[in-house]
């Protein structure tokens, strides 16, 4: 099959540069399990546009490096 | 990732499985674990933030407390939501256990409002009785449950897997003796042995497609896609009430509650577009949800939660509610609309449909023990059929599920797991691996629900249900041919096959149903009368048990009788004449009820 990868926006946004190396607690969180660590930057990311945006990552980020805004689809 | 060979596993050896760490089913685990159980709990998610809770819950909706309403009064008031059809048993159970559980939470350190007499802030919603109960810190439920779950003597009874997702019940001889799963990160095969299994795996929240067209803005925690629905069918359960679909009246594209519980103690209140009310009673049941479609769909459309004419100070009040607990973006979305509760009112719609007996009653047939037809097999909570359970109810049922689990299990066997099961298991977690560039799972899911939303969306029909059915079979092959590279894919594949048994369930309990009954969650525009001469019955649905119908074996359907009632229910007169009978006494009820 053919393969095509298409850009979208995604609801869930970590600010690098406060986000802490090691850390994982939104990725231990998320109950859909859509944020992971980017293997080359270290940070988390939104590896899946799968959200409830429901909150606990942003809740529980201790710096305040994760934003939930509501789905493109819905906001 | 590569197909793992079966010989290949990670294998759990317990007491009592449970089968998601949601409202009931940490419930379940701490009383199996008081009671000496060796707990084995699954969470496809994270305990800490999983289930219906994720985030908290704003208040308890059925909550009976001594002066402030009677078991009677609950159980007649859900009897007539129910249009009667309900074993009040398993109801009266949430009712007289209720206060129990909620100062058993207190005790584990959730708060609950209290006046200034320190007596529990009780609110009327419902039609007659006051049940509900406003938890202003319930952002701190799971967080509570957790810190429970994770104490000293709790800890070495519970042994909590995170990130696990069983898909099959295995069964020796029509007993439940384990599970298969597989682990959602790694992809490792799991199976468990377990003395006894507990399914609290939540709502089918992913049925129907939410209008926005987004896959996970469902009212649900999309992370319900009815895996217990699926796994209880295909073990031999019963299930019933599957054509009394949830359909919620939410903030429109939010898809989040509005939230009248919330709001009408304060004042507020659902109006039209004239600024007139149109329900009398803001409790959530069939009738009031064929009243919000009646109202949408006339000149007088939209609808509101109207909290405009409300002074600063309360509005402060709800939204430091609605904003913070259970669904905190809430204010995000309308903060992002450019809204203000001050200035404008809130307009709403109904949900997609959905499975859920929490809300309404669809779910896996059980007694007031939490018991399936399966031996060895309990359901709780959201998936299990006690009408209108809420998250008491879900506590309530964990609890008893937890305790006759735990004691099945003491005198249980562990035969050898069967080998053809777990081989079907495998087949069906890994399939999408042995063809990668098959059509991956948001696009096949998508038209699944988007047929869901074309052939089940009340008003029913029997042409329409048919369709769904014939579109429902085409999608089987569909899904067998999805694709998948990671384990988080296959994951959501596996979801999409329980998405699909609970189509076909609810497309088959909806066509049986000759008639119309609970308002819009069956409303069948070509049987559009309720016929209780024929229908005063719970519909059942089950794996047919023909010879060699095996695990792709028909569905079939057939009928119980309503138990007698055990509460007389005032102003309703059973149909079929069957006298009521005395509500049952014992140690539990006398100690609370005196």
């Amino acid at each position: 099959m053919a393969q095509a990868s298409n850009r979208v926006d995604v609801p869930v946004t970590i600010d690098e540069s406060k986000c802490i190396d090691g850390c994982t607690l939104c990725v231990d969180m998320c109950p859909l399990d859509s944020l992971a660590i980017h293997p080359e930057t270290g940070k988390a990311y939104m590896h899946v546009d799968e959200c409830w945006y429901c909150g606990p990552c942003a809740a529980r980020c201790p710096v305040d490096a994760v934003t939930v805004d509501i789905p493109f689809l819905l906001r | 990732m590569q197909i793992p060979p079966q010989s290949q596993r990670r294998e759990f050896t317990c007491d009592v499985l449970i089968v998601g760490g949601g409202t009931a089913g940490t419930m379940a685990a701490l009383t199996a674990a008081a009671n000496g159980a060796d707990v084995l709990l699954l969470e496809k998610a994270h305990v800490r933030h999983s289930g219906a809770l994720a985030m908290g819950m704003d208040g308890v909706n059925n909550a009976v407390v001594p002066g402030k309403a009677t078991p009677e009064d609950y159980v007649a008031d859900i009897t007539l939501a129910n249009d009667g059809i309900v074993n009040q048993r398993t109801i009266y159970e949430t009712a007289t256990r209720g206060f129990g559980m909620v100062q058993r939470l207190e005790g584990y350190g959730v708060k609950f409002e209290k006046d200034e007499h320190n007596e529990y802030a009780v609110r009327k919603v419902h039609r007659s009785g006051s049940y509900v109960l406003p938890m202003p810190e319930g952002r701190d439920v799971k967080k509570v449950l957790y810190r429970t779950l994770r104490a000293r003597h709790v800890r070495s009874r519970v042994t909590i897997e995170n990130r696990i997702m069983p898909v099959r019940v295995l069964t020796v001889d029509g007993r439940a003796v384990g599970a298969v799963g597989f682990d959602t990160r790694s992809g490792e095969f799991v199976t468990i042995s377990a003395g006894a299994v507990i399914l609290a795996a939540g709502a089918c929240g992913r049925l129907g497609l939410p209008a926005s067209g987004y896959l996970y803005g469902t009212y649900e925690n999309p992370t319900n896609a009815g895996d217990g629905y699926a796994m209880a069918y295909h073990a031999g359960a019963e299930l019933s009430g599957i054509e009394c679909f949830q359909i919620n009246p939410l903030i429109k594209d939010y898809n989040g509650p509005a939230c009248a519980y919330v709001a009408n103690p304060f004042g507020g209140y659902t109006v039209n577009a004239d600024g007139n009310r149109f329900v009398d009673c803001d409790y959530w049941s069939g009738q009031m949800m064929a009243e919000v479609k009646r109202e949408l769909d006339s000149a007088r459309g939209p609808i509101y939660l109207k909290l405009s004419h409300l002074p600063d100070a309360t509005i402060n009040q709800i939204e430091g509610i609605l904003h913070t607990t259970e669904r905190p973006t809430r204010g995000t979305f309308h903060e992002g609309r450019g809204h203000d509760y001050r200035t404008r009112d809130i307009e709403m719609h109904v949900s997609e449909i959905g499975l859920c007996s929490g809300h309404s009653a669809s779910g896996v047939w059980v007694d007031e023990h939490a018991a399936t037809t399966v031996p060895g097999l309990y359901a709780a909570g959201d998936m299990a059929c006690v009408p209108h359970n809420y998250m008491i109810g879900a506590f309530v049922y964990g609890d008893i599920a937890g305790e006759h689990a735990s004691g099945f299990a003491a005198s249980a066997g562990r035969p050898a797991l069967p080998a053809d099961q777990i081989q079907a298991a495998h087949e069906l977690i890994y399939r999408p691996l042995s063809h990668p560039d098959g059509p991956p799972q948001p696009q096949v899911e998508y038209k699944l629900r988007r047929f869901v939303n074309d052939y089940l969306q009340p008003p029913k029909t029997e042409r329409y249900l048919t369709l769904g059915l014939e579109a429902f079979g085409r999608m089987s092959r569909e899904i067998a041919g999805m694709g998948a590279r990671t384990p988080h894919e296959l994951m959501r594949c596996a979801e999409v096959t329980f998405i699909r048994d609970c189509a076909e369930m609810a497309a088959r309990a909806s066509l049986a149903r000759t008639e119309s009954r609970w308002g819009l969650y069956h409303q069948r525009a070509d049987w559009p009368e309720q016929d209780d001469a024929n229908w005063f019955r719970h519909l059942n649905l089950r794996r047919s048990r023909a010879a060699g119908a095996g695990e792709t074996g028909e569905m079939e359907t057939l009928t119980r009788p309503v138990a007698p009632y055990i509460v007389p229910v005032p102003g309703f007169t059973r149909p079929d004449g069957v006298p009521d009978v005395p509500a049952p006494t014992g140690a539990d009820l006398t100690a609370v009820w005196g």
